[in-house]
């Protein structure tokens, strides 16, 4: 055991040990350390006695607040329904036509609908509900299944080729794969269809067009209408206006008429509540409404 | 392999081949699993070790001379492993931040997806970057503070290259999809054993080293080293505890379930913080701080208080990760009120470290290794307030969840457990490898701007993204339901993330430029070989002079 020595620096001695040429110095802890310590101490010591903090076995310590925080989440949770009750009984109760003509009714459901549209809708909607490839824009007057509150909420409600019993359904044949028609029929009637909604582009494909419009009364308009613009009893789409699901050139319609489609649309029963649903259904109508 | 004895070189042979037997059967037993590519990795590893063996078996056998140095190859070994893992590991990190940026950059393949190269990231900088070095340095210093020799040279390798053969497993294991699923504890069942039976020989190595000590006294350092090492091998063991499907499967199910299988983790995950990234790098500080600084320890008392306080209280921490979850609020209570506690430890070692450096101002300004360290207490000790304050419940409703989280982590692993480990490699690299000084004192100088640049950018704009993140989550309108939808945080957290991955970018480039520095100090002319004082030899063989 060494002695120590004298650091001229601080003044303290050192420890009289050296370690590879490290030695310590002796200097006493300093005090503000006590202090914190203690402080730290007495905030927990405070603090067990007043919340739920040691463990007794079967049960614990519950604190003289008797605080909760499972009461608390409950509580808090209550409290924040009470608070929007006034308006979420309103939304309830009325029906669509007094909610849309409501001024106050539509700022809440825009507010509330922006949020809820965001977590579960944007995700195949978009974030403005403008669509992506696959999911349709709902901000256009080009419905598949109709644009009125009414049908939308049951749109949502149900899904569409979804798991709910009641589920829409709908199915664009694969008529390509399936060998209903033949290859340069497909090419035809893609170039009709085109031509629907680009008139020009039937410029030097006169006869195709001739052609595809023969197939198209055959075979497609039963589904989407003579004039080609729909059915919502069957949920097909408008082909003859400038919104499309997949897309409208040449490529992607030759890829649909061949392969088919069935998009699935979740829906929304089990997850959302009556009221939820009532104002996304709202949110969405009036979107269109306010474009 | 030249240092190693005729009985040493067989054992390893041995030892190799036991390995292969043991890649073997899994290739065997995992044909239809995963775990045949790694039985497959195994065998290859010990392939390549028995021919490495092999070759040089009929070396000349070392001399009895050996004995008079420190053994410090595997301490070579260990500080350029850790070299190549940080470039690796920091290399992922801000590839997984840019991906936050662009989620595009999959390129869309499985092994690149976030869920597995973040762990990748992690495992690479914490096991891979901070082990090796841990590993590394605890020998280094032990050897020193003892003034006695690793007891022989065969374990010391073998807890080296047995160590970063489980990175190895970890790292490939996550790119094809295995996984626990257990943050920091992702590697599965047969990783985990390996992981036992290397850590047992580390400890065991330890003590054989520590009980052949010259000195009276254990120095501080080591108490932290084996802090370290003991509670680390606890922690992984418990928390690793788990059923395999079958013996030819990788997967396996954890002992635990629901709610205690969360606090069983958390207490493995802070502990980890604790007794890997804050103990074993404590004792890092410890020796190489004042060794370079050339100042004496500030206070012996207050290293005992913060060792002790820092060792007592972590272990309560854990559960500050489970705030205002199915955990039973008291067991929060513990976790919250410790977390506080735990701050005046923690600030008294950052304080002891700062102190110590009286006297030694100068240096800190003209010499950017010291700067590293001191850089390094400064970060723990606004981290250790950071954590202690995010513990606090209604704070942590605040920040759990956000990228506060990450930001305050980052703080942790960047500005401290990064920088003391560059310093003490700028330390240690010239001493290991007899060379007067690093091949360019600049260049350091360069590395340390960067990384605190990177860091500061970095944890800014973390804190930044983090509060915002938080605020807007709990943001009402006036109908009493939520602002912000999580895709409208998720947009405002944009800029941020590109500053991040900058911040990333910056640290990246300066552990670059710490790689290609130490390559040059390595491979430049050694000193002429001297031993000039006995101040670096051990005690053991005072008598014969040192060998010219
Ligand atoms: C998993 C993706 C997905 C999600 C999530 C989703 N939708 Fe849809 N939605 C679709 C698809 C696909 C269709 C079109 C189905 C088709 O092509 O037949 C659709 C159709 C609709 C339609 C019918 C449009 C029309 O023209 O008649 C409405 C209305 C609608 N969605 C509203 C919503 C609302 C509101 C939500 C949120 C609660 C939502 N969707 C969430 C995929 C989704
Ligand atoms: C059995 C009814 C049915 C028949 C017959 C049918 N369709 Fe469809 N079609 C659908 C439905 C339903 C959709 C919507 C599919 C979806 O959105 O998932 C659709 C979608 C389409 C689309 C995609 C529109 C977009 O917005 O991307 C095109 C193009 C199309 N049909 C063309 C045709 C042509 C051409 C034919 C005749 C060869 C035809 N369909 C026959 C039911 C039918």
């Amino acid at each position: 055991m060494g002695i120590g020595e004298r650091d001229p620096h601080t003044g303290h001695m050192t420890t009289g040990h050296e370690w590879n040429g490290i030695t310590e110095l002796n200097t006493p802890v300093p005090r503000p350390v006590y202090v914190f310590l203690a402080a730290a101490a007495l905030f927990a010591i405070l603090y067990w006695v007043l919340m739920p903090a040691w463990p007794t076995g079967g049960s614990y310590t519950k604190g003289l607040l008797g605080y909760d925080q499972r009461a608390a989440v409950a509580e808090s949770l209550r409290e924040a329904a009470l608070g929007r009750a006034a308006l979420t009984k309103k939304i309830a109760a009325e029906g669509f036509d007094a909610i849309t003509a409501d001024r106050d009714l539509m700022d809440t459901v825009r507010q509330t609908g922006r949020a809820l549209f965001g977590d579960n809708c944007a995700a195949c909607h978009g974030r403005e509900a403008t669509g992506n490839k696959g999911f349709p824009n709902l901000t256009t007057a080009s419905w598949l299944w109709g644009g009125s509150p009414e049908t939308i909420a049951e749109t949502i409600r149900v899904g569409i080729n979804s798991a709910h019993p009641d589920s829409r359904t709908s199915q664009m044949p694969a008529f390509g794969r399936d060998g209903v028609l033949p290859r340069i029929e497909i090419e035809n009637v893609v170039a009709y269809v085109k031509s629907l909604s680009e008139p020009q582009s039937a410029r030097g494909h006169e006869a195709a067009v001739a052609a595809g419009r023969k197939v198209f009364a055959s075979t497609c308009a039963a589904c989407h209408g003579e004039q080609g613009t729909g059915n919502s009893e069957l949920g097909t789409p408008n082909l003859a206006d400038q919104f499309w699901i997949y897309g409208g050139d040449s490529e992607t319609l030759v890829k649909t008429v061949w392969g088919g489609r069935q998009g699935q649309m979740p829906t929304w029963e089990a997850r959302l509540t009556p009221v939820e649903r009532k104002i996304l259904a709202l949110y969405v109508y009036d979107l269109r409404r306010r474009q | 392999m030249a240092q190693l004895t005729r009985t040493e070189r067989q054992i390893a042979l041995a030892l190799f081949v036991g390995l292969a037997v043991a890649g073997l059967l899994m290739v065997a037993g995992g044909r239809a699993d995963p775990l045949g590519l790694h039985g497959a990795l195994i065998l290859g590893v010990a392939v390549f070790g028995s021919f490495g063996i092999i070759s040089k078996y009929y070396e000349p056998l070392p001399g009895a001379d050996r004995l008079r140095e420190y053994y410090d190859d595997p301490s070579k070994f260990g500080v350029v492993a850790a070299m190549v893992w940080v470039a690796f590991g920091l290399f992922m990190g801000d590839w997984v931040a840019w991906l936050l940026v662009n989620p595009d950059l999959t390129f869309d393949a499985a092994w690149s997806s976030f869920g597995r190269i973040r762990p990748v990231h992690t495992t690479s900088v914490i096991f891979g970057f901070g082990g090796n070095a841990l590993i590394a340095t605890s020998f280094y210093v032990m050897q020193r503070t003892s003034r006695a020799r690793l007891p022989d040279q065969l374990s010391p390798w073998f807890v080296l290259l047995g160590y970063n053969l489980f990175c190895i497993l970890a790292v490939t294991g996550y790119m094809l999809g295995i996984t626990q699923s257990r943050e920091y504890a992702e590697p599965e069942w047969y990783a985990d054993i390996w992981l036992v039976v290397v850590w047992i020989v580390y400890f065991v190595t330890y003590l054989r080293t520590l009980a052949r000590r010259k000195e009276p006294h254990i120095y501080v350092s080591n108490w932290y080293y084996l802090a370290f090492i003991l509670v680390v091998a606890m922690l992984h063991i418990v928390n690793n505890l788990a059923v395999p499907v079958s013996l030819g499967h990788a997967k396996s199910y954890s002992l635990f379930s629901g709610v205690q299988d969360a606090m069983t983790e958390w207490w493995y995950g802070h502990n980890a913080v604790a007794f890997f990234l804050t103990s074993g790098f404590l004792g890092m500080m410890y020796y190489f701080m004042p060794k370079r600084a050339g100042r004496p320890i500030f206070s012996y008392r207050l290293s005992i208080i913060s060792f002790w306080g820092i060792t007592f209280f972590y272990i309560w921490v854990g559960s500050h990760h489970l705030h205002y979850t199915a955990l039973p609020q008291w067991v929060q209570t513990l976790g919250m009120t410790f977390s506080v506690l735990l701050l005046v430890p923690s600030w008294a070692s950052a304080g002891n470290a700062l102190l110590t450096l009286n006297g030694a101002w100068h240096k800190v300004r003209d010499d950017a290794t010291l700067r590293f360290m001191m850089i390094a207490a400064v970060f723990y000790g606004l981290t250790t307030f950071e954590g202690s304050f995010m513990a606090i419940r209604p704070v942590n409703s605040l920040s759990h969840y956000t990228d506060w989280t990450i930001g305050h982590v980052h703080a942790g692993a960047l500005g401290w457990v990064a920088m003391i480990t560059f310093g003490s490699i700028y330390a240690s690299v010239p001493w290991l490898w007899k060379r007067d000084a690093m091949y360019s004192a600049r260049l350091v100088e360069v590395h340390f701007w960067l990384a605190l640049a990177g860091t500061i950018v970095y944890v800014f704009a973390m804190w930044n993204s983090g509060i915002v993140q938080g605020l807007m989550w709990r943001t009402y309108n006036e109908s009493g339901t939520l602002t912000y939808s999580f895709v409208d945080s998720l947009i405002a957290m944009h800029p941020y993330y590109i500053a991040r991955a900058v911040g990333g970018l910056l640290f990246l480039i300066g552990a670059l430029v710490g790689c290609y520095n130490m390559y040059m100090t390595i491979r430049a002319a050694p000193q002429r070989k001297r031993l000039a004082s006995t101040s670096d030899m051990p005690a053991a063989v005072p008598a014969i002079a040192p060998a010219e």
